[in-house]
C-alpha cells in the first residue's frame, strides 16, 4: 500500500523567488522521514510539493520531478486534487472543521469524495480513530464538535481525517510543534505505528523529535541570506545524528547554529 | 478485527458506480476530455498488487480504488499487530468533476461581472435620459429655480434644491456631530465595557428605525414640539435672514434638519467610536503618566489621534443626510411655484430627494422623467464625491498613525 | 487624604481649579449627550408604541385589508400591506442573496488581492452609496419608460436588489475572510476540489454571518418607501400578485394616511401601521444579533 518516493532535481518556485534548490533523494515506503533545518530553510516547502499544495499560492511551481512508485506526480496531465486523495497530509495547528462534529470530520474526507454508503463510513471513521489513538476518548461522543477537544485530541483528530481516505503517503508539517509534552509523546508514538501502513515524511524543528521517530533524515540549510534553500544531506537518522558527512549536519545537530 | 479478506468486493455501492477493471494490469492512462489527465495511479508501471484502477466508462478520469490489501504479504503482518487498522476495503471515492468545479468558478465570476455591468449600465442610462431634457432646457441648470417640466418648454434648475439640500445637510451636521463626538467619547473613555454595550446597542436601534416612521413622528411629534423654540428665535432674532419668519415652523428645514441629525447620529457615533477605541494605549498610558486628568487624556491622546476618523465619520454621516428622501419630504412644506427666495431656516422646500418623490406619480413624459433623473444624477454624483472624499480622509488617517 | 500641608501631600492632591473645572465640565457634556442620544429613541419608540399600540392587539388588525375604509370609518386592518410588504422584500432577496454571496465568493475566493478584485469592490461602493430614490428612479426609466411595463410589486423588488445588495455582499465578504486559510488547505490536503471546498467547508463554516448580513438587509428593504412611491400604486385591498401594478405595504399604508386629523380613526391606523413596521424591523435586527452572537459562540 504504502508508496516509495523519488525526488529528482526538483527546484521549487514562488513565482520568480526561488525557494528551494536541486533535491535528490529517496523515501522507502513504510519509513518514517525527517525534513530538519533552521527556520526558513525550505523544509515546509518541500514537504508540500510531495502533495502539491504548494501550488494554492498562485505562481508556483517547480522544475524536476516526484515520482509516487514511478508515476511522477509533475507530469503532464496530472491532476493535483488526484494527488492529495493520495497523499494525505497534517498540519502544523490542527484544524478540524468547526462546523462539523468529530464524527462528520474523520467523514469529511469521504463524504466531500462522494462516499455515500453510511455502513462504510461508519466502519472507516471507527477504523480511523482507532488507528489515530483517539477513539477510546471520543466513542461516546462522537456528535460533540471536533473544536471541543483538546489540542492533542484535535491533531489526532486531523491524522484520523487523514487517514480515513487511505492514502498512501502521510505527509506531516511540524504536527506537534503546537502541543504539550504528553501529546507530543502520544503523536509520536502514534507515528511509530503509522508507519506499518504508510510512508511518513515528517517535517520538525525538534531535533530529538527526529531522531526518535524517524528512520531517515535529511537536512536542509540556507546557504546565505535570499538564497534558495538546499539539500545539505540525507542518510539514515543513525548516521545523521552521530557521524554526518556535512559539516553543516554537525554544527547544526550539535546546535552551533539554527 | 480480522483481516480484510472476506470483505473484498463487498462494497459496490459507493460513489459513482465506477466499474473495476477485469484484469490485473491496469489500463493504461487516458487523456481525457478536459485535458486533466488521468489519476495518477493509472500507470502501469503501478504494482498490480497494491491498487486496482476503475475506468469509467463515461469519462476518461480514472479513480484511484483504494481496496483492502488482501494478497498484500504484508496485510498479515500488519494484523497480528495491535490495532494498526485493517483497511475498510473497497472505498471507492468519486471522479473529480472537473466540470463542477468550473461551472461553480463560471458563476462565482459571472456574479461579479454581472454586478460591474449592472451598476456601468446604471450610470450610462441615467446620463442618457437625462441628456435629452439637459440639452432642451431653456433655463440655467444650475443657477435657475424654476421648474417647468410639464408641456413643451422646459425650464428647470436646481439652484433651490441645492440649497435646501445643502442647508438642511449641513444643519443636520452641526447638531449630530458634537453629540456624536461625546458619545463616543462616554463609550470609550468613560463607561465600563458591560455598560458602554447596551449603550452602543440603544443607540445603533437608531439605525433600524425606517426613514418614513421618522418623518410621521417628525411631521406630527416634533414639529409642535420644536415649534414654541422655533417661534421664540423667529420672534427675537428674526431679523437676521437666516432666522426670518416663512412658513408655519413645523414643516421648515429646521425641523428637518433635527431629524436628519437624529436619524444620522449612530452613523457617526459607530464610527467615532470604533476610532476613539483604537487609540494606542501607549498614548493614552504617556498622558496618565503625566499626571493628566481624564479630560486633558482625551484632549491630547483621544482626540488628535482620533481627528481624522471622526472628519470620515461625518462625512459619512453628510453622505446620508443628502441622499435622505422620505423624511424631508413629509416634513418639509413645498414651496408655491415662483415663490421668492428666502434662506431662512424656517422655510419650507424640497431637496433633490424629496422633489423626485414629491413627484413620483407624474413621471408621464420622457423629458418630465429626464429633468427629474438629471437632479438625482447630480444627488448621486454629490453624494459619491462626499462618501469617496470620506473614505479617503480615512485611509490617509490609517496610514500616518 | 494626608491632613498637614507638607511638601509630599500638597504633590498628591487632585488637581484644582480650572484643571479640575475643566475635567468636570467635559464629564457633564459627555453625558449629557449620550443622554441626548437617547432620547430620540426612547421618544420616537414611545410615540409610535402608545399610539399605535391597541389595534395591534385585535385580531382584525392582523387579518384584514384597508378595502372599503375610509379615515372616517373604524375598522379594517392591516393584512394587505403586512403580505405586500414580506412579499416584496422576498422577491428582492431571492435575487440579492445569491447574487452578493457569489459574487463576495468570487472576491474573496477566486481572485483576491488581483486588480479585478478590487475594480469590482469600487463597483459595489458605487452601488452602495445611490440613494434609494435614484434607484427607484433607474428601475422605472429602464422598465416602465422603455421596455413599456407597467408599475408593479417585482418593480420595486428589483430596485429593492440594488439597495439590498451591497450589504449582503459586504458581509458575506467580511465573514470569509474571517475563515482561516488552514481550514481550506486541510480540505484541500483530502483531495477536495476547489467548488467543493467553498460549498461544504468555508460557507457552513461562515454561515452564521452571512444569515446576519441577510437579515439586516432584509430589515434595511422593508422600511424603504422611495421605490413604492415611485414603482408602484398603494392598494387598499388585498392583492398577492407581483405583476399587479397595484400592491399595498405598510410604508406606504403610512404615506397614504400622514396628513389626517388626529381625531379621525384613520389617524390611529397609521400609527398601528408605523408601530407594525418598526416591530417587523426590530425582530429582524434583534434575529440578525442573536445570528451573529450564536456563530460567534460556535467558532469558541
Amino acid at each position: 500500500m504504502a508508496k516509495r518516493i523519488d525526488i529528482s532535481n526538483l527546484d521549487v518556485f514562488y513565482g520568480d523567488f526561488h525557494a528551494v534548490e536541486d533535491v535528490s533523494m529517496t523515501i522507502e515506503p513504510r519509513t518514517v522521514t525527517a525534513f530538519i533545518g533552521p527556520s526558513g530553510c525550505g523544509k515546509s516547502t518541500l514537504l508540500r510539493t510531495l502533495n502539491r499544495l504548494h501550488e494554492v499560492i498562485p505562481g508556483a511551481h517547480v522544475k524536476g520531478s516526484v515520482k509516487l512508485d514511478g508515476t511522477n506526480l509533475y507530469g503532464p496531465g496530472v491532476d493535483p486534487v488526484a494527488v492529495r486523495r493520495v497523499v494525505g497530509m497534517v498540519f502544523q495547528r490542527p484544524n478540524p472543521f468547526p462546523s462539523m462534529s468529530i464524527f462528520d470530520n474523520v467523514a469529511s474526507g469521504l463524504r466531500l469524495n462522494g462516499v455515500k454508503n453510511k455502513k462504510l463510513i461508519a466502519e472507516a471513521v471507527e477504523q480511523s480513530l482507532l488507528a489515530a489513538n483517539l477513539w477510546n476518548e471520543v466513542k461516546d461522543r462522537l456528535g460533540k464538535a471536533g473544536i471541543g477537544l483538546s489540542g492533542g485530541q484535535q491533531q489526532r483528530l486531523c491524522i484520523a481525517r487523514a487517514i480515513a481516505v487511505e492514502p498512501q503517503v502521510l505527509l506531516m508539517d511540524e504536527p506537534c510543534s503546537a502541543l504539550d509534552p504528553i501529546s507530543t509523546l502520544a503523536i509520536e508514538d502514534l507515528i511509530g505505528q503509522l508507519k506499518e501502513r504508510y510512508t511518513v515524511v515528517i517535517v520538525t524543528h525538534n531535533m530529538q523529535q527526529a531522531a526518535r521517530v524517524s528512520d531517515q533524515t535529511a537536512f536542509l540549510n540556507l546557504t546565505a541570506q535570499g538564497k534558495p534553500g538546499r539539500l545539505i544531506e540525507v542518510g539514515s537518522t543513525e548516521k545523521i545524528f552521530s557521524n554526518p558527512d556535512q559539516k553543516a549536519t554537525e554544527d547544526y545537530i550539535t546546535g552551533r547554529f539554527g | 478485527m480480522s483481516d480484510t479478506e472476506a470483505k473484498v468486493g463487498s462494497s459496490g455501492e459507493v460513489g459513482d458506480g465506477l466499474a473495476r477493471s477485469t484484469g490485473d494490469q491496469p489500463a493504461g492512462p487516458a487523456p481525457s476530455a478536459d485535458g486533466h489527465g488521468p489519476s495518477l495511479v493509472d500507470d502501469p508501471t503501478l504494482s498490480p498488487v497494491t491498487d486496482d484502477v476503475a475506468v469509467s466508462h463515461h469519462t476518461h478520469t480514472p479513480v484511484p480504488v483504494v481496496k483492502g490489501h488482501t494478497a498484500h504479504p504484508d496485510a498479515t503482518t500488519t494484523a497480528e499487530r495491535s490495532p494498526a487498522r485493517p483497511a475498510v476495503s473497497g472505498i471507492k471515492l468519486a471522479k473529480i468533476r472537473h466540470t463542477q468545479d468550473r461551472i461553480f468558478r463560471g458563476l462565482a465570476g459571472g456574479s461579479g461581472l454581472a454586478i460591474v455591468l449592472l451598476v456601468v449600465f446604471v450610470g450610462i442610462f441615467l446620463l442618457a435620459l437625462a441628456l435629452p431634457s439637459l440639452l432642451a432646457n431653456q433655463d440655467n441648470f444650475l443657477t435657475s429655480r424654476n421648474w417647468t417640466v410639464a408641456g413643451n418648454e422646459l425650464r428647470f434648475g436646481i439652484a433651490g434644491l441645492l440649497w435646501t439640500t445643502v442647508l438642511s445637510s449641513v444643519l443636520a451636521l452641526v447638531m449630530s456631530v458634537p453629540v456624536a463626538v461625546g458619545v463616543a467619547l462616554c463609550l470609550t473613555q468613560y463607561l465600563h465595557r458591560r455598560a458602554s454595550g447596551p449603550v452602543s446597542f440603544v443607540v445603533d436601534l437608531l439605525a433600524a428605525v425606517p426613514s418614513i416612521i421618522f418623518g410621521l413622528w417628525g411631521l406630527t411629534v416634533l414639529g409642535p414640539f420644536l415649534s414654541p423654540a422655533a417661534e421664540w428665535l423667529i420672534d427675537n432674532v428674526g431679523w437676521i435672514p437666516l432666522f426670518s419668519r416663512s412658513v408655519d415652523p413645523k414643516g421648515s428645514v429646521f425641523v428637518a434638519a433635527v431629524v436628519l441629525a437624529i436619524m444620522i447620529l449612530p452613523i457617526v457615533t459607530a464610527i467615532s467610536r470604533d476610532v476613539f477605541a483604537q487609540t494606542p494605549r501607549d498614548h493614552i498610558e504617556a498622558a496618565l503618566a503625566l499626571g493628566a486628568t481624564r479630560w486633558e487624556v482625551i484632549r491630547t491622546a483621544v482626540l488628535p489621534y482620533g481627528r481624522s476618523g471622526v472628519i470620515s465619520a461625518s462625512m459619512l454621516g453628510l453622505g446620508r443626510a443628502l441622499g435622505e428622501t422620505i423624511a424631508v419630504m413629509i416634513i418639509l412644506t413645498q414651496p408655491a411655484p415662483n415663490s421668492p427666495f428666502t434662506p431662512s431656516i424656517f422655510a419650507g422646500g424640497e431637496t433633490f430627494a424629496s422633489k423626485i418623490a414629491n413627484n413620483a406619480a407624474e413621471f408621464d413624459s420622457p423629458s418630465k422623467t429626464g429633468a427629474f433623473i438629471a437632479s438625482g444624477l447630480v444627488l448621486f454624483v454629490v453624494t459619491f464625491v462626499v462618501n469617496a472624499v470620506a473614505r479617503i480622509i480615512a485611509e490617509r488617517g490609517h496610514a500616518t498613525s | 487624604m494626608s491632613a498637614s500641608s507638607t511638601t509630599q501631600a500638597v504633590a498628591f492632591q487632585r488637581p484644582s481649579g480650572p484643571r479640575a473645572v475643566k475635567n468636570v465640565l467635559a464629564s457633564v457634556y459627555v453625558i449629557a449627550a449620550t443622554v441626548l442620544a437617547i432620547v430620540p429613541l426612547a421618544w420616537v419608540l414611545w410615540s409610535v408604541i402608545s399610539k399605535g399600540f391597541r389595534l395591534l392587539l385585535t385580531s382584525s388588525w392582523w387579518l384584514q385589508s384597508q378595502r372599503g375604509i375610509t379615515p372616517r370609518r373604524e375598522g379594517g386592518g392591516a393584512y394587505h400591506a403586512i403580505v405586500g410588504t414580506l412579499e416584496m422584500a422576498l422577491i428582492c432577496a431571492v435575487i440579492a442573496v445569491p447574487l452578493g454571496v457569489l459574487c463576495a465568493i468570487f472576491l474573496i475566493e477566486y481572485a483576491r488581492g488581483t486588480k479585478l478584485a478590487r475594480a469590482v469592490s469600487f463597483t459595489v461602493d458605487i452601488l452602495s452609496g445611490i440613494p434609494s430614490i435614484v434607484a427607484a428612479l433607474f428601475i422605472y426609466a429602464l422598465f416602465i419608460t422603455i421596455f413599456g411595463f407597467g408599475r408593479s410589486a417585482v418593480a420595486v423588488s428589483l430596485a429593492l436588489v440594488l439597495l439590498m445588495l451591497p450589504v449582503v455582499l459586504r458581509s458575506t465578504e467580511e465573514m470569509l475572510k474571517l475563515v482561516p486559510d488552514s481550514l481550506r488547505e486541510a480540505s484541500y490536503a483530502l483531495g477536495v476540489a476547489k467548488s467543493k471546498t467553498i460549498i461544504k467547508v468555508v460557507i457552513p463554516t461562515a454561515i452564521g454571518g452571512i444569515m446576519t448580513g441577510v437579515v439586516l438587509g432584509l430589515a434595511r428593504v422593508m422600511g424603504e418607501t422611495a421605490p413604492l412611491l415611485i414603482l408602484v400604486s398603494y392598494a387598499v385591498g388585498i392583492n398577492f400578485s407581483p405583476t399587479a401594478d397595484t400592491m399595498g405595504a405598510l410604508p406606504t399604508m403610512i404615506n397614504a394616511g400622514r396628513d389626517q386629523a388626529p381625531q379621525l380613526p384613520g389617524y390611529e391606523r397609521v400609527w398601528a401601521a408605523a408601530c407594525t413596521l418598526i416591530l417587523l424591523v426590530m425582530m429582524l435586527n434583534l434575529i440578525a444579533r442573536g445570528l451573529a452572537r450564536a456563530s460567534r459562540l460556535k467558532e469558541k
